[in-house]
């Protein structure tokens, strides 16, 4: 817990973050005014629960001390100045008022895999306990008619209170009917208007709901595409990677509590305070970036001594997420940690453009295809590309040094 | 009049599968019908890639049984180049593919089966210094289950159902006179339900030591592992061990002793093998015990077939065997053809809406995304059940004694004087206890072979990654990697030329499990399960779920193997060439 703590205290150092976090004192104090309206508005409605998070801090014998102490760890992660504490605490107190209901289309369960492992055993986990989940395939007790008949209780109860979170892709050929559900036979397409109407804002988690993932890989046979593309009347939150960390997905619903609206995000939806970082910039092994110590093939010297990765493909240069401070499963480890490149899963198209185990002039990579790629901003995919040749030409000069020493060593 | 049922969604599983079953006046399920959803089309997707990247893309088949998809992929790869991987590097796999199992099987029991078995209303009702004593009937160590854990989870949930909304435990068939637990024993449950879900991440934690992360780990490649830096670190060994030495003593003191529990109180259900179905078992076998190579390795779970439930005899296994039919999934067809000759023409017919509003499969016709899987024209069964009864026939040692051991306590709590005829596993409750048996073999022998890992590294052996030229073996080859993921036997074949791969091609297990009929109208393991089952009440259709669930159902995975090409059902012509 201390480790985690601190990695979430120290992206707001990090380098590289895209956001600004000091935006002056008028800006924060506008801030604090919203969220302080938006909460008293919360405190006041009836609209679920009336038991409190400190209820089951002490059932778990976790005191109101540990309790502060990770909100003031979730206010850095969310990009907010440590004044901000209480507030961040007031809101977490709050969460089981957001009703959030979780829809399962084209997906693997990743996702919802993902959020039963959040980070434990911590207060964060007793905040997903706490909010109030009306719907989850994978988790709910319920079946057939009694499932969709709570559905739509909560869907009338909630009208356009309640957080839509969405797992995996939508198929739009063959009139959607490579997915349906329920015993009318609805298409996931129409299952996701529907549902998506009276919600407050959507979340699509996972990259196969952000930017059509898997089934809409090179050549899409479903013509599958991500929530965005399908639905345009609604805010859209996109915490992609696969799955999706599930300590984003906590920060945007803790965000949603405090100010009632959607986190900061970039040109791809993405929250900042999650995606703002470079994988690159606060890799553990930078600094055999910097000085020229690659891998060059599995299992090598550079590889028993931890060596940059970059020419086993690794994509950590051209990802924004925050993988490498937040890592998976409580801080256990990341797949760069495991000694294997990043495949830059939080990016839009990443298998057809990024999954390989070598850098992208070797790659051998698939045309992509498909719609998807009318979502990303071609600035931001110019600034990438640049990055990977200067990186290129950095590799390519450190292999020349390499073979200076290693002549050096032979004679 | 027979009623006819629609259960979609099935919840608590991966993917998107309905039921439909036909009901009769006595509440008797005459005619069941299994059907998948949804579909993506995960192999076209690989065509045409590195076959070193598939691995990867195979993997999100699914995001439960997530690493082996990995495995089978790279391991298909491995096939087809020849290569025989470092020994380090067949330990961390089965160590993941180890706490895959004991991970995904927890889960399995607590979150997405258990609540067909336990109310979770009724345990409220519970007075906690009984539940307390009842726990120590089924074991002298039970798992936070003394008086005071008992009494704050029950306390803890009574706050939960008085706040009003019950969220995903809402609507469910709570009070259905099929729940047999008393308050207490509901009440045990549940508490190891909450307690299930922090143990779980700690198990998930033990993936991601040598994995990165789970669900989705990311160290594995063609030739080996990439993990080098946490095997040479005994702190990171000594962090699997202590998180294996937790598990297992949940897994002994609460799951297997909460199953044994099911089974002792849902005995009649056993032992009139209620849920058996098609009792036909095979296995592919998995997790090698030596480096010998694939295929030529000993063993952990052995390979082959169990007919009509007779344990006396074991079928070798023989993969030409295997054929798939279309008769009843909406692909074109008129044959059963092995992966090798398979092809894939989608023709999908649509349900039927009917006057109640309803769309009902058409059931006469095609109905489902999964084809019908045969071994030998025989309809078969797969996953721990099905291990089990192989091993079993097989004769193996280690898994007769943790099933023996599991028998004799059953039959002790049941008062017979003697162990539980092994016939009891033909069942509902002895699927789910196969699984439970099996959970505690696999966290005993990941200890060996963690020491094993730990001592080879010790004696100076760091090679993770055998060397090849991969121009020279990727020319023109094909593979096949066939074993056994948490639910059963899971194959998947590659065919590559100059580089790429030309055709791939993965039968899964819920393929087996959740077919629907085939060209002979012979019912698919579910649908054969259902038939006459009784049902307390058809509006709450509880013993289906049980039963299954009872498979652990993996719908994603079973459905991607459709293999189709453009995008509108007109222009489908597709031919899949497997080759083995």
């Amino acid at each position: 817990m201390v480790d985690r703590r601190e990695a979430l205290m120290s992206m707001f150092s990090a380098k590289g973050a895209k956001v600004n976090t000091n935006r002056g004192e008028d800006y924060y104090k506008s801030l604090e005014k919203q969220m302080e309206e938006r909460l008293t508005q919360l405190e006041n409605s009836d609209v679920a629960a009336k038991y409190s998070i400190h209820e089951v801090l002490e059932s778990e014998g976790l005191s109101r001390r540990d309790f502060m102490k990770w909100a003031s760890a979730a206010c850095a992660a969310l990009m907010l100045p440590a004044s901000f504490t209480p507030m961040v605490a007031r809101a977490a107190e709050l969460m089981n008022r957001v009703p959030v209901i979780w829809l399962e289309l084209q997906d693997c369960a990743g996702n919802s895999e993902a959020i039963l492992r959040s980070d434990a055993p911590t207060i964060d986990e007793l905040i997903l306990e706490t909010i109030s989940l009306e719907f989850n395939e994978t988790l709910m007790a319920a079946a057939g008619h009694a499932a969709e008949a709570h559905l739509e209780e909560a869907m009338h109860t909630f009208k356009g209170k309640y957080l839509c979170v969405v797992e995996g892709a939508i198929p739009r050929a063959m009139d959607g009917l490579y997915g349906t559900i329920g015993a009318h036979g609805e298409t996931f397409k129409e299952h996701l208007e529907r549902v998506s109407q009276n919600a407050a804002a959507l979340v699509a988690v996972g990259t196969c709901a952000t930017f059509g993932g898997v089934p809409a890989a090179s050549p899409n046979p479903t013509d599958a595409v991500g929530v965005q593309d399908i639905i345009k009347n609604k805010a859209i939150i996109n915490i992609p990677a696969c799955p999706a960390n599930p300590a984003n997905i906590t920060g945007t619903i803790l965000h949603f509590v405090l100010t009632g609206q959607i986190p900061e995000l970039d040109h791809l939806n993405r929250p900042k305070f999650a995606f703002g970082y470079r994988i690159h910039d606060n890799c553990e092994r930078r600094a055999h970036f910097d000085a020229g110590e690659f891998v060059e093939e599995w299992g090598d010297e550079g590889a028993k001594n931890n060596f940059c990765l970059y020419k086993m493909g690794c994509k950590g240069p051209m990802t924004f997420n925050n993988c490498s401070i937040v890592k998976y499963n409580s801080g256990t480890s990341w797949p760069i940690g495991a000694g294997h490149g990043c495949i830059g899963c939080s990016e839009p198209q990443f298998w057809d453009k990024y999954a390989t185990e070598r850098p992208i002039a070797d790659s051998k990579i698939k045309a992509p295809t498909g719609g998807v790629e009318k979502t990303v901003d071609e600035f931001g995919l110019g600034l990438l590309t640049a990055t990977g040749i200067g990186i290129g030409i950095h590799a390519a000069a450190s292999i020349a040094a390499g073979k200076k020493s290693d002549n050096g060593n032979e004679e | 009049m027979a009623k006819h049922l629609i259960v979609d969604p099935i919840t608590r599983i991966e993917g998107h599968l309905r039921i439909e079953a036909v009901i009769d006046d006595n509440n008797v399920i005459t005619d069941a019908f299994s059907s998948s959803t949804m579909f993506r089309g995960i192999e076209t997707i690989l065509k045409g890639r590195d076959p070193r990247d598939a691995g990867l893309l195979a993997m999100r088949i699914c995001g439960v049984c997530t690493g082996t998809h990995y495995q089978r992929s790279i391991e298909a790869v491995e096939h087809a180049f020849d290569l025989k991987i470092p020994k380090n590097a067949r330990l961390v796999r089965n160590l993941i593919q180890g706490a895959l199992y004991i991970h995904d099987h927890v889960v399995h029991f607590y979150h997405l089966h258990a609540l067909d078995w336990v109310d979770i209303t009724s345990a409220l009702k519970a007075d906690p210094a009984k539940a307390a004593a009842e726990a120590l009937k089924w074991t002298k160590t039970p798992y936070g289950a003394g008086e005071g854990d008992l009494r704050t989870i029950q306390q803890r949930v009574e706050k939960f159902v008085k706040q009003g909304r019950l969220g995903i435990f809402s609507n469910a068939y709570w009070g259905n006179k099929h729940y047999k637990f008393s308050p207490e024993q509901n009440l045990l449950a549940v508490a190891h339900y909450l307690q299930a879900l922090d143990m779980q991440r700690d198990m998930s934690k033990m993936m991601a030591i040598f994995g990165g992360k789970m669900p989705h780990p990311q160290s594995l490649v063609v030739g080996g592992v990439t993990c080098v830096q946490d095997i040479k670190n005994p702190a990171r060994i000594e962090q699997f061990k202590s998180l294996l030495r937790k598990a297992n003593n949940f897994i002994k003191n609460a799951y297997l002793t909460d199953v044994l529990m099911a089974g002792t109180v849902y005995a009649d259900e056993a032992l009139d093998g209620t849920g058996a179905g098609l009792k036909n078992y095979m296995s592919y076998g998995d997790f090698r015990l030596n480096d010998n190579g694939f295929y030529d390795s000993e063993l952990l779970f052995p390979k082959g077939v169990v007919l009509n439930g007779d344990l006396s005899t074991l079928h070798p296994l023989d993969q030409s065997k295997i054929a798939e039919d279309v008769s009843h999934a909406w692909y074109k067809g008129d044959k059963p053809l092995h992966p090798f000759d398979g092809e894939t023409e989608p023709n999908y017919t649509g349900l039927e809406k009917k006057a109640d509003g309803y769309a009902y499969l058409k059931t006469d016709e095609k109905y489902s995304w999964i084809k019908s899987p045969l071994y030998d024209d025989t309809r078969m069964e797969v996953g721990p059940l099905a291990r089990v009864a192989v091993g079993l026939a097989a004769g193996d040692k280690r898994i007769a004694k943790y099933a023996t051991n599991f028998l004799a306590k059953l039959g002790d709590t049941l008062g017979l004087g003697k162990a539980a005829p092994a016939s009891v596993i033909f069942s509902t409750v002895g699927r789910t206890a196969a699984r439970a048996i099996e959970t505690e073999l696999m966290g005993d022998v990941m200890m060996e072979w963690v020491d094993e890992l730990a001592s080879n590294v010790a004696n100076g052996d760091l090679s993770t990654w055998v060397e090849f030229d991969f121009d020279k073996v990727s020319k023109n080859a094909k593979g096949y990697g066939m074993a056994e993921a948490p639910r059963g036997g899971l194959g998947h074949w590659v065919v590559i030329e100059d580089g790429k791969i030309k055709n791939y091609q993965a039968v899964v297990p819920s393929t087996w499990n959740a077919a629907p009929r085939d060209y002979k109208n012979r019912m698919g393991a579910y649908e054969s399960s259902l038939v006459g089952t009784k049902v307390a009440d058809p509006e709450q259709p509880l013993e289906i779920l049980r039963t299954v669930h009872s498979f652990d159902p993996c719908i994603a995975c079973a459905v991607h193997i459709v293999d189709t090409k453009g995008k509108e059902l007109s222009s489908f012509k597709v031919n899949t060439s497997c080759a083995v």
